[in-house]
């Protein structure tokens, strides 16, 4: 039966509300659980911001002439923690099922809904208590945000049209982590079971979590390419921090093909992610018995 | 595995053939924990080589940083300091941290004695001629040592490649009898502290929340993270009286030669303290804990 698409848009929104709505259930269902959980997130959120507010009481910014002092560099540790929190509630928790539903043969009932597969797992489990580290993020932008617009020297607001853009971008670098992770996770259909999946992710992203142009130097340019061009996870974090701190201002010609490559970067890696896992659902062997 | 060793029958009497038992026992648990481990080695070496890509970033960032004191300051970046750490310092003692956490990190020994508390599978212990904390540090014990037999070419592999980072070279011979013996009672102090964490387990039935909280903690306060010295003073004179930097903090610091040489016996005279008290804390809590233990079912 062929759907006009607008009916198969609202109905994949459907799928993914009743999806949420299941997922919030659960939690409530454990609340002192949920509640734990939120806590220790938000505890290792406040060790990391005392780590960088130390880092900060001996240098005023990180790399020399980057424009990365205390306040923008905050603006960038909060979209590190907005984009994780996202991945962390939207697609980890799926991830980590999809490697388990190939090795018990579970995927099987998810190829049978009439619906799109990679929709259905990329979807099925909200895990509502990684939102927590949003709202932590959005202090830290807040607070760094009031303290860049009030500070003696250099103060500065982000102009409206910025801040449409870092919500863009935003959405762009969790794109990105999330067809990295579809990637990594489809993988585990050729290895069987993929056990590192979660340690090799932590890795990679830990170059993210940092301003890009401090790898660009000596042996660090390999790598500084690397995750610029080919797995492009120093694009995720950078170019929507970049836009709103605006570390160095007026922005480059090197700053706005940055963005140019950043959105074409996106869409590569979704396209990437999409045909690796189709190719990969088609070696897909039921472990049923 | 030889049969007298589990058997329930009172062992001999005589002193040394109580000695010769228990070493036979304790022989037995190091042979099967270390043939348990040895199985997956290939993925080991690997996971423990991925285990150094975070101290990557790490040497970026703290490039970046030191780079940018030298341009305001004026100055060289070999003479650039932040609390008596160069630059190639700090990545230096990250790489000696990653050492002392392979010794005083224990994964899985808090959790795994709840796990046993709940699951009733402590029982075992009661009736057998085995004393659980013993018999979970000789496990503990070869498990590292199996994990030393193969972590050793990594870890060669990557202080090879960074030597220059150790600038001042090899210490003298009493800063690594002291760095050897640092690490050594940093094994212990994370074992006790872990076990006694886990006994919490006969109060509690869910610890894990716990658990993670601890770990927060101790790798915030062991130095993992920063050296301890860059601490505001204050705070650092206050974390320097917890026992949580003997996990990594201590060692690296003393093979750094940050500790003054006159001052490592008492130093370590004190983590000897710190390390009976958690003996003492870890024996009562378990004494205690048996006592309102009760196993049900089969």
């Amino acid at each position: 039966m062929e759907l006009d698409p607008r009916s198969d848009q609202t109905k994949y929104w459907k799928v993914f509300l009743t999806f949420a709505r299941n997922s919030l259930v659960r939690d409530m269902t454990f609340r002192t659980n949920f509640v734990l959980q939120c806590i220790s997130s938000l505890g290792w959120t406040l060790m990391n911001v005392g780590f960088y507010l130390i880092i900060f009481q001996y240098t005023t910014s990180i790399g020399a002439d980057s424009g990365w002092d205390r306040d923008k560099f905050f603006l960038f540790i909060a979209t590190t923690w907005f984009i994780n929190s996202l991945v962390q509630a939207f697609f980890m928790p799926n991830a980590e099922e999809f490697s388990e539903l190939i090795r018990t043969g579970g995927l099987d009932f998810a190829l049978l809904k009439p619906i799109d597969t990679q929709f259905l797992i990329s979807f099925r489990r909200v895990d509502w208590s990684a939102l927590s580290n949003f709202a932590a993020g959005f202090i830290i932008a807040l607070i760094a945000l009031y303290s860049l617009a009030t500070r003696q020297v250099d103060p500065m607001t982000p102009s409206v049209l910025s801040i449409l853009l870092y919500v863009f971008f935003v959405a762009c670098g969790v794109a990105i982590m999330y067809s990295l992770m579809i990637c990594l996770s489809a993988t585990s259909i050729w290895l069987g079971r993929n056990q590192t999946l979660y340690n090799f992710w932590f890795y990679i992203t830990n170059f993210s979590r940092y301003p890009m142009e401090i790898y660009n130097r000596g042996w660090g340019r390999p790598l500084y390419g690397f995750f610029t061009f080919i797995i492009p996870v120093l694009l995720v974090v950078n170019i929507p921090a970049r836009i709103l701190a605006k570390p160095i201002s007026p922005q480059t010609w090197e700053d706005q093909l940055l963005i140019v490559w950043g959105l074409a970067a996106t869409l590569l890696s979704l396209w990437i992610s999409r045909w690796v896992f189709k190719r990969a659902l088609l070696s897909y062997r039921s472990a049923s018995s | 595995m030889s049969s007298s060793v589990f058997s329930t029958e009172t062992p001999a009497r005589t002193t040394s053939q109580r000695l010769s038992w228990k070493l036979s026992l304790w022989r037995t648990i190091l042979s099967t924990a270390l043939g348990e481990r040895l199985v997956y080695r290939g993925d080991f070496a690997l996971g423990t080589l991925m285990r150094f890509l975070p101290i990557v970033t790490q040497i970026f960032l703290w490039y970046a940083i030191f780079d940018s004191i030298e341009a305001t300051q004026g100055g060289k970046l070999e003479s650039t300091e932040i609390r008596g750490f160069h630059f190639t310092d700090i990545v230096a003692y990250y790489l000696l941290t990653m050492v002392a956490r392979a010794f005083s990190s224990m994964p899985g020994l808090a959790s795994g004695i709840a796990r046993e508390i709940r699951d009733g599978e402590i029982k075992r212990y009661l009736i057998q001629p085995i004393d659980l904390i013993s018999f979970l540090l000789l496990t503990r014990i070869a498990h590292k040592m199996a994990y030393y037999a193969i972590a050793i070419l990594p870890f060669a592999l990557v202080f090879f490649l960074c030597r220059d980072y150790f600038a001042s070279g090899w210490p003298s011979w009493p800063v690594l009898i002291a760095f050897a013996g640092s690490l050594a009672m940093g094994f212990l102090i994370g074992f006790f502290l872990e076990a006694a964490i886990g006994m919490i387990g006969f109060w509690f039935l869910e610890v894990s929340s716990l658990l993670f909280v601890y770990m927060l903690f101790s790798f915030f306060l062991s130095g993992h993270m920063f050296p301890l010295t860059m601490l505001p003073d204050n705070v650092a004179t206050f974390v320097n009286l917890l026992p949580f930097k003997y996990l990594a903090y201590f060692p690296a610091a003393i093979f750094l030669g940050k500790i003054p040489e006159e001052d490592l016996p008492m130093e370590l005279a004190i983590e000897a303290c710190w390390l009976t008290f958690f003996i003492i804390v870890c024996r009562i809590a378990y004494a205690r804990g048996v006592r309102r233990y009760s196993g049900f079912g089969g």
